[in-house]
């Protein structure tokens, strides 16, 4: 079983993993692996390290527009880069759902707005969904391929539509503003002793920035609303993949396992595992008759006794969770003796992705 | 230097690193060390789901209230509690007028209105409940699991987005007081954790200098976790680079002196003592505690 063919069927592949098991980098290489099958792939990071960038040997060109990676002679897809931008992600939605320009201002401009972009949380998650949706819909790529934000929670992701179409929608501001009169809300005096309690904690400004918002907002709830059915939609798509990365430190096997859990719980199921870092082991044949009589092998023999006793705990660790798994694909992708820092190192990395792989590692 | 000299150097530790760096095995092998050594601890979860609970041995998740950890040897203890900002909020609530009205609107949703409209607002929650905690003296020292690298900046930097933003009121001047807290080295420190690997080395230079730069905080030694012992294998001549004798030695020694590479380049950048744990292939509380122990009478 082989992670090839997910990379060449799907048309949108989120990758899901706790921090510091190589996300990031594994989606990059996800992305290589399509290009180099002949797909036309943009990867979608959303990595404030910006380490994506300096992997692909492009710093400081990524931003919210794809970005085309050249690739070696030869290759017949191509490789497309972005860096999601919520903030300016946002502002398209909102620009495409106002009645018209001075709506997009009074939202744009206000404090509140620029709160929720850059903290309500889900937001991120959400942008990350609409930009998926985006890209999808663009006829230059045939593949997207998206690292989920450093989420403690990955089901985030998939109910981040439905999440922000009920805060704004909630029905404590329904509260906070009466019903209209004469096309003006007013602040309903019942809810005056309320306000003055979140005033004393926010101050009484930032609250004077909530009620305008929600103001400015009005008449936009149906068609955020249309859009987060859609975008849910997208992310329940049979061609849709979720390609779960973990490490074999018992921390991220227990995250990964979460996250299995997570989507069996929405009734998705997973599409392949990639465990990454793994230490290889090496033959230990002894080669007696080639050793140096006069030479001392042991911290030699020692080292490749504890590097294959390591090597074995390692698979031992992540056994059980290749076994719930099945019958998904496992990729088992070694680490690399040196840190993954070019785009040659993505190549490698990519190669062991689509390797033809048994269930248990063959490294 | 003494152990407790070590650990009563502020009344506060936040130890903070990037995911997958070890941070909570660090920071419950912490709480473990300053316990041997005498002291009375608190442990602070910040974290919605259990994490460290299984480091020191609790079977079930703790609560907003203390739980006791058991500490196998020494003559100190631990207490261990886990403080959310929605916890936070409630108590800061119950403080004000139509308490009861407010306790309602929790379950309605007002927290995320709250601090969307104000941000950094739950964050300043969590640390003025820990600066409640410091300034009522319930330990000698306490120990905050701290979010990953990048949420810590944010959590450490709510009180003085806060205070420039609010002119006035209770926030502006609870705000003043974290700030305060943040700022004194002898009643809180940051320590941060990293692997000598590229990648989170980079992020713990940039962690370090927006720390001391834009809050002014300061840092305690830093904890470089999972460092590998380093002594470049000799590979004679005769021996077959095929081999997997000599392609294991080949590894190892790339690894090592990459490792050795980072720690240098980490020292170079971040003028601050650091304590190198050894890599664990067991991890538990007590092991950790006993690294750190070493690693601190090495210190000068």
């Amino acid at each position: 079983m082989s992670v090839g063919p997910i990379i060449a069927d799907s048309s949108i592949i989120i990758c899901a993993g706790s921090g510091g098991v190589g996300k990031t980098t594994t989606a990059a290489a996800i992305g290589i692996a399509a290009a180099r099958a002949g797909r036309r792939v943009v990867v979608v990071t959303i990595d404030p390290a910006k380490r994506l960038a300096d992997t692909l040997g492009i710093s400081g060109k990524l931003g919210n527009e794809p970005h085309r990676i050249e690739l070696g002679s030869g290759e017949t897809g191509q490789l497309w880069a972005m860096m999601l931008d919520t903030q300016e992600t946002f502002n398209e939605v909102v620009r495409q759902y106002s009645a018209d320009s001075e709506q997009v201002k009074r939202i744009t401009s206000n404090r509140f707005f620029l709160n929720i972009s850059n903290n309500l949380s889900g937001t991120q998650e959400y942008m990350a969904a609409e930009k998926l949706f985006q890209l999808h819909s663009d006829d230059r790529f045939d593949l997207v391929v998206i690292d989920t934000p450093p989420s403690r929670d990955a089901l985030n992701f998939l109910d981040a539509p439905s999440r922000l179409v009920r805060f704004l929608d909630h029905r404590v501001y329904r509260m906070l503003l009466a019903p209209t009169t004469g096309g003006l809300r007013v602040i309903s005096a019942a809810m005056q002793p309320l306000l003055r309690t979140i005033a004393g904690v926010v101050s009484a400004k930032a609250l004077d920035d909530v009620l305008d918002f929600f103001r400015a907002f009005e008449g936009m709830e149906s068609g955020f609303r249309a859009r987060a059915s859609e975008v849910a939609g997208l992310l329940r798509s049979p061609s849709t993949a979720y390609v779960v990365i973990t490490s074999p430190s018992v921390e991220a096997i227990e995250e990964a396992d979460y996250f299995i859990g997570q989507l069996a719980a929405a009734q998705l199921s997973i599409s392949a595992l990639i465990v990454n870092r793994l230490q290889p082991s090496f033959d230990e044949s002894p080669d007696l008759e080639n050793r140096d009589p006069a030479f001392d092998y042991s911290a030699l023999d020692e080292n490749l006794t504890n590097l294959n006793a390591r090597s074995a705990l390692q698979l031992a660790s992540v056994a059980q969770l290749v076994d719930r798994v099945a019958p998904a694909p496992v990729a088992f992708v070694p680490l690399l003796s040196q840190d993954v820092a070019s785009p040659d190192a993505l190549g490698v990395i990519a190669t062991h992705v689509i390797a033809n792989q048994a269930r248990t590692s063959g490294l | 230097m003494d152990q407790i000299e070590f650990f009563t150097a502020s009344r506060i530790i936040v130890v903070a690193g990037k995911g997958g760096v070890g941070k909570t095995t660090v920071s419950a092998g912490l709480a473990m060390a300053a316990a041997q050594a005498g002291l009375r601890v608190l442990f602070i979860e910040l974290d919605d789901k259990p994490s460290a609970e299984k480091f020191l041995g609790s079977s079930t998740s703790w609560g907003y209230e203390p739980t006791e950890i058991f500490v196998p040897s020494g003559t100190g203890h631990i207490s261990a509690r886990r403080i959310t900002a929605t916890k936070a909020l409630t108590d800061y609530l119950d403080t004000r007028p139509l308490a009861k009205f407010s306790r309602k609107l929790i379950t309605n949703g007002i927290v995320e209105l709250v601090a969307t409209a104000a941000p950094g607002i739950d964050d300043l929650l969590v640390i003025g409940k820990i600066k409640a905690l410091e300034g009522e003296r319930v330990a000698d020292l306490i120990i905050v699991d701290g979010p990953p690298a990048g949420q810590a900046i944010s959590l450490l930097m709510s009180a003085r987005a806060l205070n420039n933003s609010i002119g006035g009121g209770p926030i502006h001047q609870q705000s003043a007081e974290v700030l305060e807290l943040l700022r004194d080295r002898a009643r809180c420190q940051v320590m941060l954790v990293t692997l000598a690997e590229a990648t989170p080395v980079s992020e713990m230079i940039d962690t370090a200098f927006a720390l001391e730069d834009e809050i002014g905080v300061h840092l305690a030694p830093l904890v470089i976790n999972a460092v590998e012992p380093v002594s470049a294998l000799e590979i004679p001549e005769s021996l077959n680079l095929a081999s997997g004798l000599a392609r294991a030695a080949q590894f190892q020694n790339t690894r090592t002196a990459q490792q050795s590479q980072e720690i240098a380049r980490l020292k170079d950048r971040l003028a601050i003592p650091a304590l190198e744990l050894p890599f664990l292939t067991t991890i538990d509380s007590v092991a950790v505690a006993a690294a750190i122990r070493h690693q601190i009478e090495l210190l000068p």
